[in-house]
């Protein structure tokens, strides 16, 4: 597989890995939502967490870790990048097409991109769960 | 001495022409091309005598007389020829009489060159049994005793793996055929095995073998076929019709440049076998305990003795196979995945052994050869290491394995 500089660029400088915890802390973390999505068997598993300054409602930070091939790994990193600084509905808007053109990423990783894009819901809606915020429709969609 | 990039850690897969290989078969390109078929001038006489002398430098490396070795494209036509060959020669009903052609053994993780003709002639009316090798790969005499029936006629294990490097208990499998007073031909695909190993066809009771050139420093496109001539003078249906070249189990004229290739290699292995032996399964065990020493959730693939002594397949838990190839790209090996990836293509092989059976591993094969060195094999630790090391820290799996959590137990969001 020849990527182009971009996800090569991600993949060896991976931006904002990490967590706000183990898996029992951000549990219990009502500032912070998770999403992990994706399955092992499947070679790719994505987990992205936020932290949402309460008092504006914007994303102050984002984290991820990622199993998977470099374009996986270049995805979920953009998503973080993306992610900081947005309102949780900005955040929703973000599309895995948008991705896909930021990355050159060929078609027969378009599926990374799709997870990102999963894994950013999963983490909003995990959030909005949290803190009793009505789920949005389109969180409840799968692909 | 330095190191230039990136280093060739894959001779399973193919090795480089030793430089005395070429050096023997230059001439016959240009001055001495003859075709051997040629009977009445120079030409062909000198072609014939240069593949006589190739026939006794491969049949040395394998305990077998000149007359028993058939020149063939390489290990896959050698195969098929064994495979096919001997089963519709020695089949016990003819096609279409409805009943079984004839039984035959082989194993689950054959070479592909094995699989595929037992696959293509249980369509046609064979029967096969394909055993399932325990964890450690390896295929034992009693395995196959239990599984002959009445009509088997034809068993084929390969010698060694090419993915793990396990070696069968071939001496011992050929000592119960030959033991059961039954005409029942034994085949083994010797491709990773003939001309690094010691062999003798006659001691371990092996009917036909089948070897290539280009894994022992030869050319490609070049391999054998041993056929027993004695007790039993083995028969077969040939594959190619035509000129009736080596005794009519393969017409065609005979690639002389590569015979002669062959040839030089198999006799530099003859010499150099031992040598080779002991220095690559030294680098061997470096490279797996240094490894398997600085990572935990690592494991050394297939029985751990009864190994190949250069071929080192190891499997990383919480690791991707592509990103693992990424981080490891100064390094030329392969990689198999044992579960189902996206990205990569699941080893049978490993799979066969049930590695995979816990969720998320991916693997590679590093395969040393002559030329392969200490300072190749430091870097490669050095590299392979900090790879793995680097992709745990981004794998949200290796956390939750630290956490104590069950991966088999979550429930993933399949996709």
């Amino acid at each position: 597989m020849s990527y182009g500089p971009k996800i090569i660029d991600h993949y060896e400088n991976p931006r904002n890995v990490g967590n706000f915890g183990t898996q029992a802390d951000v549990k219990t973390r009502k500032d912070v939502g998770v999403g992990l999505v994706g399955a092992p068997e499947c070679g790719d598993v994505m987990q992205l967490q936020i932290k949402v300054d309460q008092a504006t409602g914007k994303i102050e930070d984002a984290k991820f870790k990622c199993f998977g091939c470099g374009s996986a790994i270049a995805s979920s990193s953009l998503a973080t990048e993306w992610l900081k600084g947005k309102t949780l509905d900005e955040g929703l808007a973000i599309k895995n097409t948008q991705i896909v053109e930021e990355l050159s990423l060929p078609p027969v990783k378009i599926h990374c991109s799709v997870l990102a894009e999963d894994a950013i819901r999963a983490a909003i809606a995990d959030y909005k769960a949290k803190n009793g915020l009505p789920a949005d429709a389109d969180t409840a969609k799968s692909h | 001495m330095a190191i230039t990039f990136p280093i060739y850690l894959d001779h399973a897969a193919t090795t480089p022409c030793d430089p005395r290989v070429v050096e023997a078969m230059l001439p016959y390109f240009t001055e001495k091309f003859g075709n051997p078929g040629s009977r009445n001038h120079s030409f062909g006489w000198d072609a014939e005598s240069a593949v006589d002398a190739a026939r006794e430098q491969v049949a040395a490396i394998l305990g077998a007389t000149d007359k028993e070795i058939i020149f063939t494209s390489g290990a896959t036509e050698s195969n098929n020829l064994a495979l096919r060959g001997a089963a519709l020669m020695y089949e016990k009903n003819p096609a279409g009489s409805g009943t079984c052609r004839g039984h035959i053994i082989t194993s689950a993780i054959e070479h592909k060159a094995v699989l595929d003709p037992c696959k293509r002639l249980q369509k046609e009316g064979f029967e096969v049994t394909f055993l399932d090798p325990p964890a450690d790969g390896i295929i034992t005499a009693d395995m196959v005793k239990a599984a002959l029936r009445d009509d088997t006629i034809l068993v084929s294990l390969m010698w060694a793996n090419n993915e793990i490097g396990t070696i069968n208990e071939i001496p011992a499998i050929g000592a119960m055929l030959k033991a059961s007073g039954r005409e029942i031909i034994f085949h083994t695909d010797a491709t990773q095995w003939a001309g690094k190993m010691p062999t003798n066809v006659d001691k371990d009771g092996v009917d036909l073998l089948s070897m290539s050139s280009h894994k022992i420093y030869g050319p490609k496109g070049v391999g054998a076929l041993y056929v027993r001539r004695r007790r039993p003078r083995v028969r077969l249906t040939s594959l190619v019709d035509g000129g009736g070249q080596e005794r009519g189990f393969r017409s065609g004229t005979l690639n002389v440049t590569g015979i002669v290739g062959m040839g030089k290699a198999c006799e530099i292995a003859l010499h150099e076998m031992d040598r080779d032996t002991a220095r690559l399964s030294k680098m061997r065990k470096r490279l797996e305990e240094s490894i398997t020493a600085q990572l935990d959730s690592t494991q050394v693939n297939g029985h751990r003795e009864k190994r190949l002594p250069h071929i080192a397949n190891i499997s990383f838990g919480f690791v991707e196979g592509e990103s693992l190839m990424m981080a490891c790209k100064e390094i030329a090996c392969s990689s198999g995945s044992a579960c189902t990836s996206a990205s990569l293509e699941p080893s049978y092989v490993l799979k066969g052994l049930g590695v995979g059976d816990e969720l998320a591993h991916s693997s590679l094969r590093l395969s040393l050869g002559r030329w392969t060195t200490d300072e190749q094999i430091d870097y490669s630790i050095e590299k392979i290491v900090a790879a793995v090391k680097k992709l745990r820290s981004l794998s949200p799996l290796y956390d939750m394995h630290k956490e104590g959590i069950d991966l088999s137990k979550v429930e993933w969001a399949g996709h």
